[in-house]
């Protein structure tokens, strides 16, 4: 497979993990379903038929052992990917991944690597029942240890699972499973952007809007909709959420001096009150307004057909984009 | 049931099929005879049973059909678990309490629950909704495995409150707990199962062994038959025939009048298969052959208390007024499914805690302001 194919996230995702598997056999897939059945996204998809059972493991249902026994696997060399069916099922492995996946190389002095990635389809938007929408993000990034990112389109997807596969540090690889079944062009040739960046994904002038995941194509649909008023509004990928990499954001937010930071989880102590404190810190004498922020409320993630209301959308953030100019 | 005991070495277990099962109904609709266990009701006992089955299968067929219709968002059928479901949630008493998970569609019928609630919870309009307390019925629990703990420090609590094995029978209580066969994966469940043993708490644990965790088969989860896990934890383990309403009753009976007198958890594996997909989202034919569903297909959890009932004397008048009766449901979930009010997020705010915050609060006013705006300009 070479050049540019169009396919949806859960196909890119697909062909990221068969690359990462043929280029290093100490590449494992774990996880509930993920082998026969192909995962319940079908993001494993054929994979345990051409790779075998030794390589694509349903385990049993258990997160916080899928998590502990990778953790054992990298004594061994192994890479694990585990595969967390759903974002509300974590919470389990919440204790391995905290207290074993993020210290263990602090604790041995560099002497122990932990090249796990934990793959979580995340956030809402899709009609789930409950435990199946939410936006823990954070409480991975807030965590020293962690490295943790997120993808915004199947061309990313591709290229980003396999670089997070690649690293020798624990990643949370978070997917915004509403995108999954959207396609989009995957170049399959390209050098991938190197994957502790952001990126500009639509230049603008009058306003920045920052966002990771699911949120990025809303904020895309946003400018497309400002257009129509005559504003042109720079859009901003996060792409990696721990390290976070605000260079670009820095230097949009001095061009336009506005901001709005977008993401679905709760407001209070989500990722948008580290970046508008960053930008107060960097931008201050270029802001023109506070930093806005539009994101789910603080409360459990509401029964799925309230959820249109819950998710930032075009009104909210453009109505944001507005009380920024109103300044 | 005497617990075997385990010794080094897989030789030593007995494959899950050669683990003694209690059967008082075969599939065939005739009666078994068991040497630990009898079915203590008459024929009226048997048809209130069936009515339960009958009932709780037009719930799951109805709401199926609901959500390929759009109705609702999703379903976790019941189907060919009523048995398991029907008998053992007939075997609490009134002040006896349960906690069920989120296929438990038949618990919810036999509680005494509208299932119109259930239909409000899949369709994404509330989140379970009811109160529990008031039916003895915690809320359906997603978090695979979470409630046995939860059912445990119940039975804690019953004990602690001097509410087991005082002898009167008003009095004394004892809670169940519903799990799966994926569910023995977790942690909290040996958790569970280790606590109760330990604190002698007065609390049934009913795992419904549907042979599927999803897509991955019992025998890639357990060694040994889940009931026989019990005796490590230090509890009797039963297993049961959990298509047979039967003896599903009759032993379930059994080990919550153990848990009321005092004498501690009993883990009970009943013996079913989940007929349908694990939810409207999963597609079985892609892990599991047709001829294995056939076969189970065959061991019904109703046909066979039909032909009993049928054999005994249970005139055909019973059966047909069932039927209307299981419509006239029918029609009427569909009917009030439809009408389910929308949830208002504005609400939501006030349920977060029971002191509302002012951050809360303020969030509320933003909402409402903001809905207000959006109406402003439609209009």
């Amino acid at each position: 497979m070479t050049g540019i194919e169009r396919m949806t996230m859960v196909k890119a995702l697909n062909t990221g993990l068969r690359a990462a598997m043929e280029r290093d056999p100490k590449v494992l897939v774990m996880g509930e379903d993920v082998g026969r059945l192909g995962g319940v996204f079908r993001v494993t998809e054929g994979l345990q038929k051409d790779f075998g059972e030794g390589r694509v493991l349903d385990t049993p249902l258990a997160e916080s052992a899928i998590v502990g026994t990778a953790v054992g696997l990298t004594f061994r060399g192994f890479r694990p990917v585990v595969e967390i069916q759903f974002d509300g099922f974590v919470y389990p492995a919440y204790d391995q991944i905290v207290s074993q996946v993020a210290k263990l190389h602090f604790r041995s002095r560099g002497a122990v690597r932990m090249p796990i990635v934990i793959r979580i389809p995340y956030g809402g938007g899709i009609g789930a029942i409950e435990h199946h929408s939410d936006s823990p993000e954070a409480q991975f990034a807030l965590t020293a240890g962690l490295k943790v990112v997120s993808c915004a389109d199947p061309h990313d997807a591709h290229w980003m699972i396999q670089q997070a596969i690649a690293s020798d540090d624990p990643v949370v690889f978070m997917e915004p499973k509403r995108r999954y079944w959207e396609a989009g062009d995957v170049d399959t040739d390209s050098t991938p952007l190197p994957l502790w960046s952001s990126k500009i994904v639509r230049p603008g002038t009058d306003a920045t809007l920052i966002a990771y995941g699911p949120m990025v194509t809303t904020c895309l649909e946003s400018a497309r909709a400002a257009e129509e008023d005559g504003l042109d509004l720079e859009v901003i990928d996060l792409r990696t959420l721990s390290p976070l990499d605000l260079g670009p954001v820095v230097e949009s937010v001095r061009r336009t001096g506005r901001a709005v930071v977008v993401h679905e989880a709760a407001r209070t102590l989500g990722l948008g009150a580290e970046i508008a404190t960053r930008i107060a810190e960097e931008c201050f004498y270029s802001l023109e307004a506070p930093v806005q922020r539009v994101t789910g409320y603080d409360m459990p993630y509401p029964p799925s057909r309230a959820e249109h209301d819950y998710l930032p959308g075009l009104d909210r953030i453009l109505d944001a984009v507005d009380r920024t100019r109103a300044y | 049931m005497k617990p075997t005991t385990v010794r080094s070495g897989a030789a030593d277990h007995p494959a899950p099929d050669e683990w003694p099962l209690v059967q008082l109904l075969s599939p065939a609709g005739e009666r078994a005879l068991d040497p630990d266990y009898a079915f203590g009701g008459d024929r009226a006992d048997i048809e209130a049973l069936y009515r339960d089955l009958v009932m709780t299968r037009r719930v799951d067929t109805e709401a199926f059909a609901l959500q390929r219709h759009g109705e609702l968002g999703l379903w976790p059928p019941s189907l060919g678990q009523e048995a398991a479901q029907v008998g053992s949630a007939r075997a609490l008493r009134k002040h006896d309490y349960a906690f069920p998970t989120y296929r438990e569609h038949g618990v919810v019928w036999c509680r005494g629950i509208d299932p119109v609630r259930l239909l409000g919870l899949y369709r994404g309009s509330e989140m379970g909704g009811w109160d529990p307390a008031a039916h003895q019925l915690a809320l359906p629990n997603i978090i695979i495995g979470s409630q046995t703990l939860h059912a445990t420090g119940y039975a804690m609590g019953l004990a602690l409150e001097g509410l087991v094995g005082t002898g009167d029978p008003d009095r004394d209580s004892a809670v169940i707990v519903y799990f799966g066969d994926g569910a023995t994966s977790q942690g909290d469940v040996s958790e569970a199962l280790d606590w109760a043993a330990v604190h002698q708490s007065p609390v049934v644990f009913f795992c419904q062994n549907n042979q599927y965790a999803i897509s991955v088969p019992v025998a890639a989860q357990s060694r040994v038959p889940i009931a026989q896990r019990a005796s490590g934890f230090g509890l009797p383990g039963i297993r049961v025939d959990g298509n047979d309403v039967l003896a599903c009753h009759a032993v379930t009976d059994r080990a919550l009048q153990r848990a009321r007198d005092g004498q501690g958890p009993t883990l009970i594996e009943a013996v079913t298969y989940r007929m349908g997909p694990h939810t409207t989202s999963d597609d079985a034919s892609r892990y599991r052959e047709p001829a294995e569903v056939d076969a189970w297909k065959a061991k019904d959890p109703l046909d066979r208390v039909r032909t009993l009932l049928e054999s005994e004397g249970t005139s055909s008048a019973f059966f047909s007024d069932l039927e209307a009766e299981a419509d006239a449901l029918g029609a009427r979930l569909r009917e009030a499914c439809r009408l389910i009010p929308e949830p208002d997020l504005a609400l939501l705010f006030d349920q977060i805690f029971v002191d509302s915050t002012d951050e809360n609060q303020q969030q509320k006013a933003e909402y409402i302001a903001w809905r207000a705006s959006l109406e402003g300009s439609i209009g």
